[in-house]
């Protein structure tokens, strides 16, 4: 049971917007699809579900070659970033939309809608029209509308996008359990690389229309392929900084640190080192040893953690740490970076280790 | 302590003055004229509410009303659906857009005078094109001066041709207006366009239809220039919608009296329909 896409591309009007992609989406857990706005990830979804025509390539779900079977034909499920429901129909017709087109007993109607309902915690409002529930409610009515349809496949693009904090967290943790035990390919489009670790499964991280990396998300994450795929894999923004390598160790503008067992292999040559926040911290420690001394240009507090965004070597970098930190904006500081959390990447941009 | 500001008064009082003189004070006129009687010579008499009673128990006024209700509902019913029908055949983007948007406007455009003209000229059955094409091409005999039925075909006919675009263009605006999402739901779910016209084209396009019915309502209930011109109320007094009427009685027979208490009547249900509709049409919203 997958979804398969053979080197799917899309161009309009003789401008290639998606990139020959092939990926296999499989049941079971969340399949990722992450990257920034306009890197393509509804573009793909919407091949995927045969809304936008594909160019060129195939795609296949459960074995069998849908490529050419219109949107109604295709057993999927979609969720939208903003909330979409039939406005004039109760959430019990929102939710039994799909399945009376299908030509389902009622009898069987009325139990799935109760059980989507159950869990998404719509029961008290089957009742009601989209218009008097709160944002959050209505995501969830599509949510159940998603859920209650026999799907090969269910899409979900940034469903909580344009839900505040809390109701995010809280719809977040649902999702696994709202899938699990499912028969669909869950296909799950964010911009958020919080979001993609959160909900595990396998990632495809995407810029520009392309595929930079798929694979498990914890794997990907620890271990970007390209500059490409640790950039987009990082919140805030990972740092990086041209270094050089010469004997055993490294250079970074006026610093210098060993290299270790890792990559004291790596030739000498010019590197870009990449490091994300986390790993700079305002207080040294067993790991983090390498002093970068800048002055502070913003700080921020969020929750349990802070960050400061300060200039080194005429790079501007970012340190995320835990706790509230007494910065001071316009002052120096030393940070310090864990040279072992760090990645090395050749001047293509490739992994070199 | 509330600020008070009279100055505002200043502002709105230019509005006050527009309406006392466009609205309030001719209303007023036919009010006075409704119940009293006059023979020239700026001489009234007080006659109470004698007029309404004579308009109401009146069997040319019923007449005329049940013509003008007959009209109303033939014209709305196969504007609206035909408006609907023509705006959901409309391309939603591209170069033709424009060119629809303006060919669905033209007829709109033209002075009701001058559609009247158009139509009778079109529709005589020997110089007209219409007329000449019924009557010798097809065999049908046809002659609107002669015949009621062929008149009212003709009045509706041209009541379709003048008015169906602005069902088109409110009930075009409600459609462009749906998000493309909603079609990709319904497509998800497998609707049918059936299901898609019926689920979410017709429900989200309410608000204007319900705008388009009522002004084409109004407008029709209210029609005079072009029956006037086409038909001149006949043949007989087949065709002889209210205006056209009380016109008759106002100017014809110099009645102002009943004039005046009819208008008002006449005006009361135009209200009354308008408001009933509207209500029944709105009351989901406001709940």
């Amino acid at each position: 049971m997958a979804l398969v896409l053979k080197d799917i591309t899309k161009v309009v009007q003789g401008v290639t917007h998606i990139k020959p992609t092939s990926l296999t989406l499989e049941k079971g857990h969340f399949n990722v699809l992450l990257g920034e706005t306009g890197a393509g990830k509804t573009s793909l979804i919407k091949m995927m579900a045969g809304l936008d025509p594909i160019a060129s390539g195939q795609i296949v779900m459960d074995g069998v070659n849908v490529t050419k079977l219109t949107t109604q034909k295709r057993k999927i499920s979609l969720v939208h970033q903003f909330f979409v429901n039939y406005p004039h129909m109760t959430v019990y017709d929102n939710i039994a939309s799909p399945l009376k087109v299908a030509g389902m007993a009622k009898s069987e109607i009325q139990g799935r809608v109760e059980e989507a309902a159950d869990i998404l915690k719509l029961r008290p409002m089957l009742h009601r029209r989209p218009h008097e529930l709160s944002g959050g409610q209505q995501q969830r009515c599509a949510l159940a509308r998603a859920i209650a349809k026999d799907s090969q496949a269910v899409f979900l693009d940034e469903p909580l996008a344009n839900l505040d904090y809390k109701l995010r967290e809280e719809l977040r943790e649902l999702l696994p359990e709202l899938f699990a035990g499912r028969g669909a390919v869950v296909v799950y489009a964010t911009s958020e690389p919080e979001e993609a670790l959160l909900l595990g499964g396998q990632t495809a991280l995407m810029a520009d229309g392309y595929v930079a990396q798929f694979g498990t998300t914890a794997e990907i994450y620890r271990a970007p392929d390209t500059l490409a795929a640790a950039r987009i894999f990082s919140d805030p923004p990972i740092n990086y900084a041209p270094v050089v390598k010469q004997g055993g160790s490294f250079r970074m503008g006026d610093i210098n640190w060993t290299a270790n067992s890792e990559t004291s292999g790596l030739a000498d040559g010019e590197y870009t080192v990449a490091v994300r926040p986390n790993h700079i911290v305002p207080q040294p420690n067993d790991m983090a040893t390498v002093p970068l001394e800048g002055r502070i240009a913003v700080t921020e507090l969020s929750g349990s953690e802070s960050s400061a965004h300060f200039e080194f070597d005429n790079h501007a970098w970012v340190s995320l740490a835990h706790g509230a930190h007494p910065y001071e904006v316009g002052e120096n500081h030393t940070f310090f970076m864990d040279a072992n959390a760090c990645l090395y990447f050749a001047p293509d941009g490739s992994r070199a280790v | 302590m509330k600020t008070e500001n009279q100055k505002a008064w200043f502002f709105v009082l230019p509005v006050l003055i527009l309406v006392a003189f466009n609205a309030l004070i001719p209303m007023m006129t036919v009010v006075n004229y409704s119940v009293q009687e006059t023979f020239g010579n700026n001489l009234f008499f007080w006659e109470g509410l004698t007029w309404f009673e004579q308009i109401l128990r009146s069997e040319r006024f019923h007449a005329a009303l049940g013509r003008q209700f007959l009209f109303t509902f033939l014209i709305l019913i196969i504007e609206v659906p035909l408006g609907i029908a023509i705006a959901l055949s409309m391309p939603r983007k591209g170069f033709w857009v424009p060119v629809c948007l303006v060919l669905m406007a033209l007829p709109m455009l033209i002075p009701w005078n001058v559609v009247g003209a158009m139509w009778n000229i079109f529709a005589l059955p020997d110089i007209g094109l219409l007329g000449y094409f019924i009557n010798h091409v097809l065999g049908i005999s046809y002659d609107m001066t002669q015949n009621p039925f062929a008149a009212w075909v003709t009045i509706i006919t041209m009541d379709v041709w003048h008015w169906t675009s602005l069902v088109v263009l409110l009930a075009y605006a409600g459609l462009v207006s749906i998000p493309d999402a909603y079609y990709q739901a319904a497509k998800i779910d497998g609707a049918s366009n059936w299901s898609v016209f019926r689920y979410i084209q017709l429900p989200k396009m309410k608000n204007v239809l319900t705008i388009a019915i009522l002004l084409r309502f109004m407008d029709s209930f209210n029609i005079y220039t072009e029956p006037f011109v086409l038909t001149g109320g006949g043949p007989g007094n087949s065709t002889t919608l209210l205006s056209i009427d009380l016109v008759k009685i106002a100017l014809g027979q110099f009645d102002l009296g009943p004039a005046a208490a009819m208008s008002l009547i006449y005006f009361a249900i135009t209200l009354l329909v308008s408001w009933v509709f509207y209500t029944v049409m709105t009351k989901d919203d406001l709940n």
